[in-house]
């Protein structure tokens, strides 16, 4: 985890610099063209006080922290994120509420995923060409389908229509700033509710679909037909034998499904105006505020880690195959489930 | 001959009486049995092409998905002749126009397509328009026709319609936006990049994959721990917040054909990782196989094994999961773009239009701009079915 880590901090810190100049560069340029030269000796001043005029691997360096700038080793390993140029104080202070928030929703969706899609995965396999499997197959296509951003516009307006849930932000405006209540975290979650399906519908529709096959092919097993020859009630058989086969892959699936649910967080959070890190990293980018954008992809990044990380260490407390036979086996099957993986087709032999 | 079925013998015992002995009543057909195994010489000898085609037709879902895919790609070549209006043209006449029905009866008579005109007053209580519709005078719509010039190819000065807006006055079946822009022809004309990026996308990604995948599969040892390392970190990365980043790094004085084949890059370079995978376990499995050996003991090179030997082995696999990731690559232009990260006027394609639907007021008050929405939809959905019944063929010896 932890070269995947720098590795994948390598590959940011690259693609946050491609763009031509920096941010204060920029402004340097901006100032020139409106003939204003007093404050360029201060951008300069500030352009060598954070780095920007070493070169790139300097840079680089001096960011993650493994190599003294001009305040001396004052990086990310140090535990400092970095300066925002944008809103002129140090990231810490600009992400500082949103952080927990991302997380919550990600978790709440993660958890919204899993109780949708596993009863009605189970079902569908149970009753595989019912009108109620073809439904659901259905919904899970066009939920597939549609894309994230528009759902949320399309749901936000349902729901203030049909439920009479407030629209966008994270609370109702009388509770900005009022001291934390029952009423208020009452008010944050009803509106915690519109993201987290919103987020959660595509990866519900892949996780269906892919519990359903898994079960399908354990119910043609020998052992299904045994258990039924004997006596053994339809439901209890489901969920004693095959249903514990068939979640493993599941499960194993939490490491493909995290970066997408992430992605979909970033842009549900934009068009519903939530104060997590989306629009956050949407402006930075604009505005080449590169500290701040390299440091939230990061904390995406680390956020999608994370979540394996746990998915390995479920898979591994789920299935004694995995615990006994140690670290080895566990990357073949990871590997195996995810070549089933829908988007990226073709099942080896 | 296999005798038919019913014959049901007088007697019990055939050699009880010696004359009497069953005779089948159904006519000899010689030809029948060999026109049989015709048939099935057909099926054992067709080339595994055939057999997927076989197999495909069967999967009558996918096959409909086909047409519907072949109806919209026809607006990538045709995109002028078949819209009305061009991509861009505004009528300041006609802001935010609701979409205009196309009536075939006006007073219970006959008249062909034709559309009723409209008038826009300004409602200055809530700050809209409203348009007000004119049933006493109906406007023939003209088809195959001549209208708004336009250069085809960039180099031919046409203007050729297959449908027209009525003599003097509109033809809206979609609505305008707010600058009073054909909503049907912007949908028309932005087929032609929104379907054509995924394509270009997935083909720099299939480069990429069976390339990188062939070569850590083939090569295994340091080779393919190194692609497969890369392959985790690209895939444990979110891809959305990643396109982002990049596409903000596309200078904004970019044409905007730069940028749009900025975007294909950006969208196969993150995606070739699912197909080198797979595309690595295929060559771990086929060059196992006695032909691959005996291609090696012949003295090939490792590039005409793969390439000339293994890959013609899953051809069918490739094609299929390609056309299940351009959905992903049409949903992310069309966020970039909604984010204002993609392409941008006068660049046309179906994110850009849905650039207008930002708010909620939009969803309110002039909902026909979601329409690129539903186009979305529909053009996804048949991208995964077909995916899905091509995935089902591509392996005809299975089952």
């Amino acid at each position: 985890m932890v070269p995947t880590l720098l590795a994948a901090s390598i590959l940011i810190f690259i693609i946050i610099e491609l763009p031509e100049g920096d941010y204060i560069s920029n402004q340097i340029a901006y100032l020139r063209s409106t003939g204003e030269q007093s404050s360029i000796e201060k951008l300069l001043y500030l352009r060598s006080e954070f780095a920007l005029d070493r070169p790139f691997w300097q840079r680089y360096l001096i960011w993650l922290g493994a190599m003294p700038g001009p305040s001396g080793f004052n990086g990310l390993l140090q535990g400092y994120w970095g300066w925002s140029f944008e809103h002129q104080r140090p990231v810490i202070e600009v992400l500082g509420s949103t952080l927990p928030l991302t997380i919550l929703l990600n978790f709440s969706s993660m958890i919204f995923i899993y109780a949708v899609a596993f009863p009605i995965g189970i079902y569908s396999a149970a009753r595989q060409y019912s009108w109620g499997d073809h439904g659901f197959t259905l919904l899970g296509y066009i939920g597939l389908a549609t894309p994230n951003f528009l759902l949320a516009l399309l749901m936000m307006y349902f729901a203030n229509r049909w439920f009479g849930l407030s629209i966008g932000g994270l609370m109702a405006p009388q509770f900005i700033g009022a001291p934390l209540s029952l009423e208020k975290v009452g008010s944050i979650l009803s509106h915690l509710i519109i993201p987290t399906i919103v987020i959660g519908t595509s990866g519900t529709a892949a996780m269906i679909r892919r519990l359903r096959a898994n079960m399908l092919g354990e119910l043609r097993r020998h052992y299904v037909i045994t258990a039924r020859a004997k006596g053994m009630g339809e439901t209890a058989l489901l969920i004693k034998y095959p249903l514990r086969v068939a979640v493993n892959p599941f499960i194993a699936d939490i490491g493909n499904l995290i970066p997408s649910m992430v992605s979909g967080s970033v842009i549900v959070s934009v068009v519903l105006n939530l104060p997590t890190v989306g629009p956050v990293l949407l402006s930075a980018l604009k505005s080449q505020d590169q500290f701040l954008s390299a440091f939230i992809l990061m904390f995406i990044s680390s956020l999608t880690l994370i979540g394996m990380l746990i998915s390995d260490l479920l898979l591994g407390l789920l299935d004694p195959r995995i615990r006994k036979v140690g670290f080895k086996f566990k990357r073949s099957n990871n590997q195996l489930s995810s070549h089933r993986e829908d988007n990226n087709g073709v099942s080896p032999k | 001959m296999v005798s038919p079925p019913n014959n049901e013998r007088p007697n019990s015992s055939p050699h009880e009486n010696e004359d009497d002995y069953y005779l089948s009543k159904h006519p000899y057909q010689p030809q029948a049995k060999t026109s049989l195994a015709r048939e099935q010489v057909a099926l054992a000898s067709a080339s595994r092409w055939k057999l997927v085609y076989y197999r495909f037709k069967k999967h009558r879902l996918a096959v409909f998905a086909l047409y519907t895919l072949l109806l919209f790609y026809l607006c990538v070549p045709f995109a002028e002749q078949i819209a009305p209006y061009s991509a861009n043209t505004r009528n300041s006449d006609y802001l935010y126009a609701p979409p205009q029905s196309i009536h075939l009866f006006h007073e219970g008579k006959w008249q062909g397509p034709f559309v009723y005109p409209m008038k826009a007053s300004v409602n200055l209580e809530f700050m809209r328009w409203d348009y007000e519709i004119e049933t006493q005078k109906p406007m023939h719509l003209r088809f195959f026709c001549r209208g708004e010039p336009y250069k085809y190819l960039g180099t031919f000065k046409l203007d050729f319609h297959l449908v027209c807006p009525p003599e003097n006055g509109v033809f809206y079946p979609l609505g305008t936006d707010r600058l009073g822009r054909d909503l049907l022809s912007g949908l028309i004309h932005g087929a032609r990049l929104s379907l054509t990026l995924g394509l270009v996308g997935v083909a720099i990604s299939m480069v990429l994959g069976v390339v990188l995948g062939g070569l850590a599969g083939y090569l295994g040892g340091l080779v393919d721990g190194a692609i497969q390392r890369l392959i985790e970190i690209l895939r444990s990365l979110p891809e959305l917040p990643l396109w982002m980043a990049l596409s903000a790094a596309m200078p904004v004085t970019w044409s905007p054909i730069a940028v749009y084949l900025g975007l294909t890059v950006i969208l196969g370079l993150l995606d070739w990782p699912g197909l080198a995978r797979a595309v690595r376990a295929k060559i771990m499995a086929l060059k196992q196989e006695d032909y691959a050996k005996a291609a090696l003991y012949m003295g090939a090179s490792p590039s005409r094994i793969i390439f000339r030997h293994l890959l013609p082995g899953f051809t069918s696999h490739l094609i299929a999961s390609a056309t299940l990731s351009i959905p992903a690559m049409i949903l992310g232009e069309t966020a970039l773009s909604f984010l204002d990260l993609g392409l941008r006027r006068p660049a046309v394609s179906w994110g850009v239009l849905l650039n207008e639907a930002q708010s909620i007021s939009v969803v309110v008050l002039y909902p026909w701009l979601m329409a690129p929405m539903l186009v979305v939809i529909i053009v996804v959905l048949a991208f995964n079915f077909l995916g899905d019944g091509l995935r089902d063929a591509a392996d005809p010896y299975h089952h």
